[in-house]
């Protein structure tokens, strides 16, 4: 069986999770490589939410929140953008390559959006391959 | 009342934590009391042999420093795990990983490369390197092998009780072994001899609202001792690490370093403190945040500085 990335995504309930919901109401076709969990808030996403994802094996990480500016509870998403940057510059240090932990702003009418952005993200993992966290860490508690 | 037959072990360590046991000053007295101290490399002539012959569970508890990092560890954690009835994770290094743990961020290989090969201070062309194996006098010499990576101790054995800290505090130390001695043991996996609230409940720095611009190293920027160090700009781990050290770091203007480990129910101490970090930015605008972040050079080495294998990825993945 060929090779399908698995890519857990966060999505904030006022936006993101109604934008999701819109594609699908839509109609609109996107692979079916995100499992999606829906969080009150893209800074609900605790960056402990990612690492844990990653080392339970998931291929890629999508967090989605309101745009800048649209944010329920005024701030949260500002909160998960300095998260996210400074995220993306730790998980350089772990080899853990940039395309497998992403954020996007989607609002609540913007299906086509979040189905544009997982299509995108699932073809930028397929050619990186499975990840190697979780085989990676496996084999360390076996061989030393 | 018998004595106490007690073993210290100094693993992948500095030694340092050996130092913290002596720093109890006049109390290793009532130590050497109390107890018998079979094995204590740094300071008793107790041979590896000693410990072999022994009876399993002939030791109340064993001591360990240091992390994994050789099969020398390793032997060692799992022989004393076998002799002796509690088994304690003493220091950062046994509990964590600590300071040798950074080294999860680079290959074996490359350690070796750095080491013995590429070190400025060798002489160029010398390529003296250590053998595995090797023949003196007809007699055949072997050294432990290095592992790829650094363990934790509980990587490798049970361990009964963990006593954080790089060192631990000698007032902790003292207040462990008294309640080992006098057999008021907490339940088995107890994190002791520290609190369970974060560091800075202890700290006596004043704590307003925090919004930072700019980061700074210690020296970068005189500070005002009365207030918070991350209100000012300079990264102190202390919200996301437990109490118990005296707050030592922050006491002496210097950030909390996160020795003491992650609060009960925390996964990733580093996660936790990049949350906390980014959370004081104030900026909205990308560029703008991306200027502040580079006040804080590698983030992931101040962030795990004392437990990068007690994380929830460990090391750097090969490519």
């Amino acid at each position: 069986m060929s090779y399908e990335p698995r890519i857990v995504g966060f999505l904030c309930n006022w936006c993101s999770y109604t934008g999701a919901d819109l594609a699908g109401t839509s109609r609109i076709h996107y692979p079916a490589n995100v499992r999606v969990i829906r969080v009150m808030c893209s800074a609900r996403v605790d960056p402990t939410f990612v690492l844990k994802a990653l080392r339970a094996g998931a291929d890629g990480v999508l967090v989605c929140g309101c745009h800048p500016g649209d944010c329920h509870y005024t701030e949260g998403n500002y909160k998960a953008m300095r998260r996210f940057a400074l995220l993306q510059k730790a998980l350089r240090d772990f080899g853990v390559e940039p395309e497998r932990v992403r954020l996007e702003w989607v609002s609540a009418s913007e299906g086509q959006r979040f189905a544009d952005v997982v299509t995108d993200m699932t073809e930028r993992l397929r050619p990186l391959g499975p990840s190697r966290i979780k085989p990676t860490l496996e084999a360390d508690a076996v061989e030393r | 009342m018998a004595k106490l037959q007690i073993a210290l072990y100094w693993a992948a360590g500095c030694g340092g934590c050996d130092v913290a046991v002596l720093d109890t000053d006049a109390f290793i007295l009532t130590v050497a009391e109390l107890c018998d101290i079979r094995l204590w490399p740094i300071a008793v002539d107790g041979k590896y042999e000693d410990i072999e012959v022994m009876a399993d569970q002939e030791l109340d508890v064993a001591f360990i420093n240091g992390a994994i990092r050789t099969s020398e560890n390793e032997h060692l954690a799992k022989l004393l795990r076998q002799k002796s009835k509690v088994l304690v994770a003493f220091g950062s290094c046994a509990h964590m990983g600590g300071i040798p743990g950074l080294a999860n961020f680079v290959d074996r290989e490359e350690i070796f490369q750095r080491a013995y090969l590429d070190n400025p201070s060798i002489e160029p062309g010398n390529r003296t390197v250590p053998q595995p194996e090797s023949r003196v006098n007809g007699h055949t010499l072997d050294i432990p092998k290095f592992y790829k990576r650094v363990y934790r101790l509980n990587d490798v054995v049970d361990v009964d009780y963990y006593l954080p800290g790089c060192p631990p505090a000698p007032d902790q130390v003292k207040a462990a072994i008294v309640a080992i001695a006098t057999g008021r043991l907490p339940a088995k996996g107890s994190v002791v001899g520290c609190s369970d609230r974060a560091v800075c409940d202890e700290c006596k720095r004043q704590k307003e609202e925090k919004k930072v611009k700019k980061f700074h190293r210690p020296w970068q920027k005189i500070q005002d001792f009365e207030k918070c160090l991350l209100e000012q700009g300079i990264v102190c781990m202390g919200s996301v690490t437990r109490g118990g050290c005296g707050v030592r770091c922050p006491n002496t203007g210097q950030g909390c370093r996160g020795c003491y480990g992650p609060m009960a129910g925390v996964e990733d101490q580093g996660a936790k403190f990049l949350s906390a970090l980014t959370s004081i930015i104030d900026s909205k605008d990308p560029a703008e945040i991306e200027k502040i972040l580079e006040g804080i050079p590698d983030f992931p080495a101040i962030a795990y500085r004392f437990g990068l294998p007690n994380s929830l990825l460990q090391r750097r993945m090969r490519a």
